[in-house]
This record gives structure tokens, sequence and C-alpha cells, in this order.
């Protein structure tokens, strides 16, 4: 599409309903082909995106969402939601980590970690996404000396064409699921992360996602290339503010390992949760998926989830190179009316590979939580093997946990092991624990903390003792 | 002309051949069941409980309805089990009066075929008849409802200890044009009643049949029912039933869920824990060879506090077969004191088999303690070494380990002739290259003496 | 029969055997004593085939034959049988399957046929009312519940079952109270032929008591350094290792 076209297909959309707006950086609720013109063209991406995202659109429409997951919630309306928001100022943006609402930071400060110092005294490059806008990357000058690129996906777009026609939607096709093919039509930012062969990043990758302006969607897009031999540590932590109405966030993630490269993908995720009653809280759909396509290749994706009202959300891995390795290893706690529904895809297609799962679901109050996981071996997966181990532990008798495990074999080289056990916590731990004299909150974060420390040890240092927080903040109140 | 219209068609025309009319409830029951299976026709893929078994087969099948139960004595004799016992056998689906034997039947004891018991009293029957198999459990379930007209009630008396196993033989002979049968078992076990059943289905070699077999047992306060399903059908046969146990304070159900045969087989075992105290054990065993396809789904529904299920499940796939497991364990809201586990494990004998098996809890009480395991893999290395330390080359290692794979769920059996039965004909379906030809002959006949 | 000759092993880079030499004939009962840590357990292992031992150099003959190039199985079926120190539980696996598939094995080595059913019947039969033990053990899983006696017992009914020309016994005394030990003695005597050679390991003289031994060899530090007839055990029972490890320092 040439240039002049363009600017008609956005023009167009004044007429169609962009009325008043236009020259701010918001766009009303709805979504059509309009608004993914609009959000293309503020975004200054070339032809070839814009097409991009309509035929992934297109797809969407013909599509239904999922209604497989164990999870009870009214349907959402597409058109009541805003595919845009940003500062409306270019000066109104913060122009660093200081700016950032300070509720954000004091969230973090309550967790006793400050962002900012998070940032700077940890090494740490910081790439934070306000609302769908990428605010500020950190760090960049030392990682480009190493070669690494660290960036928005909107920059990426711009100014590495190349590998973004390369990689973008090779691991997570358009059209893959509901929420992949809205997401693949409507992100609006992300980060973007490139490790040149040989390369170990010099330090960990974070990225902040923030939800802040009501009534708007998050849909951002992450996309990490590991060539051979590279390496990189990436976390992503997430906050939103407490708002009575549900926000939905539809994200996807794609990881890319050459031969001999490992990524290790650390997620935080605080969204907000609804109050007590389940009123509000972020219904979160993400589609993430890391693809072992060398050999020897790694991917490993630990996560903490505490936040959100819905969780629907499988980390993946397809193990397609030789001897590749793949991991998760996740602790959800669902308390109050939150619902997870979440788990794993281990998808072993080349020989000798590998995979772990470890899962600690924690479920208290009125919420509902499933393990939902695949182990699928293919029939040239010869020796394959996978172990999975999945536990999950109960606080009251109104909440729920389940187990849902699917494994497909089709090699008879193949080691597959699973193992699950449901249980609350032992009164005569808890016992123990208060005989010395420890509080029964206490004792029961202690006892969850030790359920969970399988997969706290696999976190970053710093992000581990943030992620013990989290679990005792989401627990306030559970006993008792 | 779609795929359940021909099964509509075949009801309708048995149905304009019946000269008696039947109990008015009977016929409403078929309509609303035949209804249902037009609405919903037969699962698909897309179907989750259906996900990995393709029942297109049977769909696409064009059965008749047998209109005899000729089976000559001798060859009925070679496939019966050698066991004194309590005989009801069917042929087709039709009831042989000629092969089965209910004499010395104790009191308090009733078993009779379905057709004389609703012409005993249908009432009786109708009263109890589908209170746990719904219509809406299956599309095969309606079909069955839609088609049954053969089976067997058991009544146990309070207090009536059957010492004779009751055994329910459905044989199937090759036809021309394979048959269809939809047999309904309904078995009612009164207060600290005590007995075996086993269902054995066998038959002819070439056969190609289809049966549809649901069956019902209701066990009140105390009543102990051990169910056995041994199922060799022949390796034509398409197989599918369901067995919906309702369980009352303190009762224990046990099932043996045996199968060997079939080219085609779905089972599926639904146990309600009503009360509590009661307890419920699942036994299970799946070889499958050739273009075998084996699918276990299981469901334990614990309903009342302090109610207990146990299941082990182990298959062993060679060829290109395929097995599916998916066992649920349901613990309703306030179920507390609840024990639960589960395990399945499996043996690929060749790399073109493939097993999905799916342990699933589903949990709404916390005072609980429920597992579940699944493995798929190898034999134990350190055993293999054992035994070549005695000589014993790598091959029959893995022979013999295989056969133990199997033992371990043999072991509870306790019907003899139904473990050694199994345990020979597992040994005999074990690949060449294992190489175990008279070993459990062997020890069969030295355990004999 | 076997020949141990300046045997070097190493097991996770650590020499335990230091250039050990052996001879064992027909017909004669040797034991290996010694005091822990000396070897006397790496040495039965390499000869059966462990894996974990690397034979650095030295060599192992049996009737002529390389044992180090068998297979485990090969050795076994040869005549080579260990009775372990801790049997291993295979659960699931009946005892009966065990003994038939091994005595198969080693004849269909041999060349002869397979035994037939009733011959191998009478023969568990009368091995089993030899070492006192119940014929329903047959029926049940290798070791799966056995207490410490049964495995040993079972150890030794596998010997008389499968009468191998060299029976090595692997601390087979161990954790053994007076009854069982005088059941696995009386099986071990049974073995006694002049075609048979016995190699036992023991730490302990009170076996010996019981079967009496026609060559002691003492084992320190993974070489002999030491032999002699049955009065050596007794003098190491009075003495202990002590002097020895000294003289062999010295």
């Amino acid at each position: 599409m040439a240039t002049q076209e363009m600017e008609q297909l956005v023009r167009r959309e004044y007429k169609q309903g962009f009325v008043t707006d236009i020259e701010s950086d918001t766009v009303p609720p709805g979504l059509d082909e309009n608004t993914i013109a609009f959000i293309s063209q503020k975004k200054g991406e070339p032809e070839w995106m814009l097409e991009w995202r309509l035929d992934a659109y297109r797809q969407w429409l013909k599509m239904t969402s999922p209604s497989w997951a164990h999870l009870d919630y009214p349907p959402i309306d597409y058109q009541a939601i805003s595919y845009y928001s940003a500062p409306k100022k270019p000066e109104d943006r913060p122009q660093s980590l200081d700016e950032v609402d300070p509720k954000l930071l004091e969230t973090y400060e309550k967790l006793g970690i400050p962002l900012h110092e998070r940032a700077a005294l940890a090494g740490v490059a910081v790439d934070a996404v306000f609302d769908s806008v990428s605010v500020t990357t950190t760090f960049k000058e030392k990682l480009g000396e190493a070669g690494v690129i660290f960036c928005s996906i909107s920059e990426a777009i711009r100014d590495y064409p190349e590998l973004i026609k390369q990689y973008l939607g090779t691991v997570v096709p358009k059209g893959d699921n509901y929420f992949a093919a809205l997401n693949s039509a409507v992100f609006t930012d992300g980060s973007f992360v490139f490790v040149p062969e040989g390369v170990t990043c010099p330090m960990e990758l974070s990225t902040y996602f923030r939800i802040n302006a009501a009534n708007t969607g998050q849909f951002e897009r992450t996309l990490i290339i590991c060539e051979k031999q590279a390496q990189v540590s990436y976390l992503e932590g997430c906050t939103a503010p407490m708002r009575d109405e549900n926000q939905l966030h539809a994200a996807v993630v794609e990881l890319v390992a050459l031969e001999d490269a490992y990524i290790k993908y650390s997620t935080v995720q605080n969204w907000y949760p609804g109050d007590e009653d389940g009123k509000g809280g972020i219904y979160n759909f993400v589609t993430k998926r890391g693809d072992c396509r060398g050999d020897r290749s790694r991917i490993s994706w630990t996560q903490v989830e505490t936040g959100s009202a819905i969780t629907w959300k499988y980390p993946s891995c397809v193990l397609r190179g030789k001897d590749s390795v793949g991991e998760f290893y996740s602790v959800a706690v669902t308390n109050n009316r939150q619902q997870a529904d979440t788990g794993t895809k281990m998808i072993h297609i080349g020989e000798n590979t590998r995979s772990t799962i470890v899962s600690k679901g924690i479920s208290a109050g009125r919420a509902n939580q499933s393990y939902r996981g695949l182990v699928k071996i293919g029939p040239r997966a010869r020796n394959a093997r996978n172990y999975t181990q999945c536990d999950s532990l109960l606080i009251g008798d109104q909440c729920g946990a389940h187990t849902y495990p699917y494994q497909e074999i089709g090699n008879s080289s193949a080691t597959v092991e699973h193992e699950a056990t449901t249980s609350k916590i032992g009164e005569d731990q808890l016992f123990y624990c208060r005989s010395r004299g420890i509080s029964e909150e206490d004792a029961v974060n202690m006892i969850v903390n030790g359920f969970c420390k399988d997969v706290f040890q696999e976190l970053p240092m710093e992000f581990a003792v943030e992620a013990e927080a989290l679990l005792n903040v989401t627990l306030e109140g559970a006993v008792g | 002309m779609s795929e359940e219209q021909t099964f509509l068609d075949a009801l309708k025309a048995r149905e304009a051949t019946r000269d008696v009319a039947e109990p008015t409830w009977i016929a409403a029951r078929r309509q609303a069941a035949s209804a249902r299976f037009e609405a919903v026709g037969f699962p698909t893929k897309r179907n989750e409980a259906w996900k990995y078994t393709d029942v297109r087969a049977i769909a696409r099948g064009d059965f008749a309805l047998a209109t005899d139960a000729e089976f000559s004595r001798a060859s009925a004799a070679a496939l019966t089990l050698p066991i004194e016992a309590l005989r009801l056998t069917f042929v087709d689906g039709i009831f042989s009066a000629p092969l089965s034997d209910l004499s010395e039947l104790p009191k308090g004891v009733t078993i009779e075929p379905l057709t004389e018991a609703l012409e005993a009293n249908h009432e009786a029957v109708g009263a109890v008849l589908g209170r746990l198999a719904g219509v809406d459990f299956s599309p095969f379930a309606a079909l069955n409802t839609a088609f049954a007209e053969e089976g067997a009630v058991i009544r146990l008396a309070p207090g009536t200890v059957v010492e004779k196993p009751i055994i329910l033989q459905f044989l199937s002979r090759a036809h021309e044009q394979p048959v269809m049968s939809h047999p309904r078992v309904l078995i009612e076990a009164g207060a600290r009643s005590e007995a075996t059943v086993l269902e054995h289905h066998v038959g002819e070699a070439e056969a190609a049949n289809f049966t549809n077999l649901v069956s019902e047992a209701l066990l009140e306060r105390g009543a102990i029912l051990t169910y056995y399903k041994l199922q060799e059908a022949p390796l034509g046969d398409l197989h599918i039933s369901s067995l919906h146990v309702d369980q009352g304070r303190d009762s224990r159900f046990t099932s043996f869920n045996l199968n060997l045969g079939g080219a085609l087989v779905r089972n599926d075992i639904v146990t309600d824990l009503n009360a509590e105290g009661a307890e419920t054990q699942y036994y299970g065993l799946f070889y499958a060879q050739g273009r075998q396809h084996v699918d276990n789904h299981t469901l334990v529904n614990h309903n009342a506090p302090r109610t207990f299920s146990e299941e082990n499940y182990k298959g062993i796939l060679d060829d290109r077969a395929r097995g599916v497991f998916n066992g649920k364990v349901i613990v309703k809201r306030d179920s507390q004191k609840i024990e639960a586990n589960q395990n399945n494990a499996n043996l690929l004998l060749s790399d073109r088999a493939e097993i999905d098996t799916k342990p699933e809890l589903e949990i709404y009480a916390d005072d609980v303690k429920c597992s579940h395991g699944a493995t798929t893999g190898q034999l134990d290395e350190k055993a293999i070494y054992a035994l070549r330390t005695r000589g014993i080359d790598e091959q029959t290692a893995r022979g013999l380990l295989t056969l133990a794979f199997a033992g371990e769920v043999m072991e509870a059996v306790k019907l003899d002739a139904v473990a050694e039965r199994v345990e020979l004909a597992v040994a005999g379906k074990l690949p060449e290259r294992f190489n175990l030809s008279g070993l459990v002959e062997t020890a069969v006949a030295l355990g004999e003496e | 029969m076997l020949e141990v000759k300046d045997l070097h092993v190493s097991v996770e880079g650590n020499e335990i055997l230091k250039g050990l030499s052996l001879t064992v004939t027909a017909g004669e009962v040797h034991a290996i004593m010694g005091p822990n840590g000396a070897g006397k357990s790496t040495l039965s292992a390499v000869i059966a085939g462990e894996d974990g031992y690397e034979v650095t150099s030295g060599s192992i003959t049996f009737e002529g034959r390389d044992v180090l190039e068998m297979e485990i199985e090969e050795r076994a079926q040869a005549g080579l049988l260990l009775g372990f120190q801790y049997p291993v539980e295979i659960p699931g696996v009946k005892n009966v399957y065990l003994l038939k598939a091994a005595l198969n094995a080693q004849r269909v080595a041999r060349g002869e046929g397979e035994i037939p059913a009733p011959e191998f019947m009478k023969l568990v039969k009368e091995k089993i009312n030899f070492m006192k033990m119940d014929s329903s053990f047959l029926q049940r899983a290798v070791n799966e519940g056995f207490s410490g006696g049964e495995k040993k017992r079972n150890e030794i009914l596998q010997m008389l079952v499968l009468q191998p020309k060299l029976a090595m016994l692997d601390e087979i005394d161990s954790g053994l109270d007076i009854d069982a030990m005088k059941v696995v003695a009386k099986g071990v005597n049974s073995l006694r032929d002049p075609k048979r050679g016995i190699l036992i390991v023991t730490h302990y003289q009170r076996l010996l008591d019981h079967v009496e031994p026609d060559v002691v060899h003492v084992l320190v530090d993974g070489r002999i350094v030491k032999s002699g007839d049955k009065d050596l055990a007794l003098e190491l029972e009075s003495r202990g290792y002590d002097w020895l490890v000294e003289e062999s320092a010295a």
C-alpha cells in the first residue's frame, strides 16, 4: 500500500467515528478496522505492519472466545474497550521512573523494594509500559555496547523491521487463539529484546506493565530473540490501580532460542484482583510461548501470579531442537473471588528433549484455581523426558483447586511422570509454629512460602524477596 | 442420510415389528431417549469427553439387531470361564436360557433376564432403572435407553451374602452383517449384602459387532459389591459401556476393569459416594495391540464427607494401538475428610503406539488428601540389571518386568481363574522378542498344585 | 577357573583396587576377608559387571574367557553368579518367573533345551524345602517385603537352582540371626562340589565357623596382603586386622 493510500485510509476513519480527539492520544471505545489503522498510524508503522494487523483482525472476527477453561465471567464487550490510550501531552509523560504514578511506587514500597532503587541498585534495565506506551528504557547505552537491543516493540518495528519481519508471529501465529489474534490486531506496545550470537546479556532486563486509564485494554507484545549461544534473563512485573470495572489485558509473548541459547523469563504478576466481593479487577488473557528452535537451547518460565480477577495463561515451550530443555515453575495464589486457569504446554518434537514442570497453587477465600497442562511427546522425540510436580494448597472451605493434566505420548522411549497432590495446610504444622509463639497468619505465610520454595528459588534473587512479600500481602486475611 | 438416521431408522423398524405393546413408561422413555440421541448425535473430537476417541467406526456402521441366541454348547463351553458361578448368558445381546445356569440360587437373591423381570413386575424395574444413567450422560446412553430390551436384573435382599460369583456372559457371534446390542444391567444391593459380579465379554474370533452396554448398581448401607469386567471381545468388536454406581453409607465398591479385546473400546465408570464411610476402588488394566483403541473414563463424585476412593489403572500399548485414560475425582463443597488417590501408569512397547492420559482433580473442600499420578515410561533399569546378573538376557528381563507391570493390578484380583486368564493372555500378547514362552503356564501349573 | 590379575579399579577417580591378584580353582572354597573400605565389595561388583566401576588395568578371566568383555548376563550364563549383600526388590516379578527364566537362559546359552516344566517344578520344590522356605514364596515378588534373612535365603536358593560354576557370596552373612545363618551355611555347604568354586567375601569370621574355607585371603587397601588356610581366619578373629594393615603399610 502506498503512503498516499495509507493516508486515505486514515482520513477515512475521521469520517467514521474518531470524531473528537484525533489530535489527542486517546480513542473512544470501539473496535473496527479503522481503530487498527489509527493505532498503526499513531505508531508510525510501515504499511506491511498494518496489513499484518488487519489480517489478524479478520481472523479474530471469525473466532469465538474459548469456553473450555474452568472460569466464570460475563461475556466481554469488545466495543466497550478503548484500544489506545496515552498521556495526552508529550510533556505529561513520565520522563523517568521517578515520575511514574506514585501509587505504583507505593505498592512496591509496601513490598520493601522501591522501583527506582531496584532499577539503579540492582543494575536492572527497565522498560516501563505505562498504559499503551513505552515510557522509558534505561541502560540502553550499556546494553548497546554488548550488542544487545532492548527497546519498545514500536521502536523495533521502526528501527529493526528485518528482525521483526523475520520473527514476529513465528512462535505465536496471528490466528493462534482468540486472544492472540486480538492482540496481534491491536497491540500497542511491549518490549523487544535481541541478543546476538555468543553474547550473554550483561544485566537482568525488566519491563513493568501498568494499566492506568479507565476503560482501556492493554495489549502488549513482547518478542525476545537469543541467537546461538546467547543468554538473557528477563523479568516482567505488572500492576494496575484499583478500579470498579473490569479491565482487559491480552498480551502475547514470543521467545526464540537458537542453538545453545538460554532464555529465562520471569513474571511477577500483580494486576489488581478485584475487591473481596469480586468487583473490579483485571481479566488477564495471555499467550506466552517459547520456541527452542536450536539444538541444546533452553527456555525457562518462572511465574508468580498473585493478581488479576481472571487469569488465563499457559506459558509454553516448543522443544524443537535436539537436547533442548523447557522449564515451567509457577506459583499461583488466588484469594477472595479470584479465578485462575493456568499451566503450561511442553511440546516435545526433537530427540532427547527434556522438560520440567513445577506448579504450586494456593487457593483461599472463595477463589477457584485450576492447573491445566499438556505434555506432548511426538513420534520423533526419542528419549524425551518430562517430570511434572503439581501441588495445591487449600486455605478455607469455600475455595476450589483443580488439576487437569493432559499427556499425549507417542513414543515408546519417552519417560513422562506426573505427580499431583491437593491438601490443606497441616494442622500439626500450624500448631507446632504457634506453640513456638508464631501468630497463625505468620505461620501460614511460613508454611505457604515453604510450599513454594521450589519455585521461588528459580526467581532472580531480588525478585524472590518481592514474590514472598507479595504472597503474604495477597493472603492477608485468608485465615481466621 | 445422517449417520444418526441409520440408527433411528433401525429403532423405528424394530418398533414396527413389536407385537405386544410395551408399558407406557418404557415407550415414553424410548421416545425421549431417541429424541435426545437425535438432538446431540454421535460425539466428535470437539467434545472434551471424546477428544481422543473417534467413534466413526460405529456411526458409519450398519448394524442389524440379532434375532436369535443360537450358540453351540461346545463352543460356548470353550469360551466360558472355568468358575463355579451363577450365570446368565447373552448371545449378541439376547438371553440364552440353555447357556445360563441359575440352579442353586441362594435365598434372598434374584437374578433375572431383564425381559423376565419386566414381565414379572415392570413397575418395580421402572422405578429404579435409569435413575443413575440418564439419557444425557452420553449419546450412547441415550441410544441404549432407546433400544434396550435385554439385559439382567440382580437384586440382593438386605443381609444376603452370595458366595458364588454372578457371571453375566456376553457372547459375540460372527455374522455376514454385523449386529448391535444394547444390553441393560441393573443391580440393587440391599443393606449389608455382599456379592461379586463378573461381566465377561468374549466371542467368535471373526465377529465385528457393536455392543452398547449400560449398567447401574445401587449399594445400600454397608453393601459390598465387587464388579469385574473381563473384556476379551473379538478383535473386530466395537464396545461401548458405562457403569453407574450409587453408594450408600459405609458401602464398598470395587471395580476391576480388564480390557484385552475389541477394536474400539470405550468404558465409562461413574461412582457417586453419597454418604459417609462409602469407599470405592477402581482397578484397571488394558492391553492393546495392532490398531486397537481402548479408552477408559472414570469419575468419582465425593458427595459426602469421609468418603474414600482409590484408583489404579495400567496400560500396555503395542504396535499402532492407542490408549486413553481419563480419571476424574470431584470433591463437592463441604465434603470434608476425603481421601482420594489416583494412579495411571503406562508402557509403550512400540514407537507407533500412543497413550493420552489425563488424571483430573476438581476439589471444592479443603480438608482433603488427594493425589494423583500418571507415568508413562521405562522399566526400572536396576531391576533389569538384577535380572541380567541371573543370566537372563535383556529382552527376557524386559518381558518379565512388563508382565510384572500388569501383575501389580492383577495381584488384587481374587478370582483366580480371571487372574490366570489375564496373565496368560498378557504373556501371550507380549512381543516375541520378550521370549517368555511357557513361563507363565509353568507358574500357573505350579500354583495349582 | 577364576583368574584375577593385577586388577586396578577406580570409582569416580579414586583407586579402590590397587593391583589385586587372585586365583580360584574348582573344588575350593575361598574366603576374602578384610577391614571396611578395603575393596571387598568392589571386587565382587566388578566381577558381576556392575556399572560405575572403572577397570584401569589388569584382567579377570573365567575358564579362559575375558570376563570384562562379557555382558552381565553372559557372566551369569557362563556360571559366574553373585549373591548380593543388598538384593534389590523387584515389585511384581514373581520369584518363580525369575528362577525359571534364569535357568532357561543358562541352559539355552549352553546349547541345551529349556527345562521341561515338570522337571523344573520338581527341582524348585526340592530346593525350597531344603532352604526351609514356604512354597508360597515362589508366587511372591522378588525380595519385595522380605526380611533381611529372607532376602539372603533367596540369594542362596537361586544358587541352588542355578548351580553356578563359581558362586560368589558378598557379605551374605550380614544381618542374619543364628538360625538363618545356619540355613544359609547349610545351603552354601551343599554347593560344595569338586567342579565348583566358591568365593566368600566377608568381614567376619562368623560364617566361616559354618563353612570351612580352603583358602583365606586378606584384602587390605586394594591388595591381597596375605593368604593362608582356615587358621588365618581364626587369627584375624582374635587379632583383628590392624597388624596386617601395619604390615602392609611397612
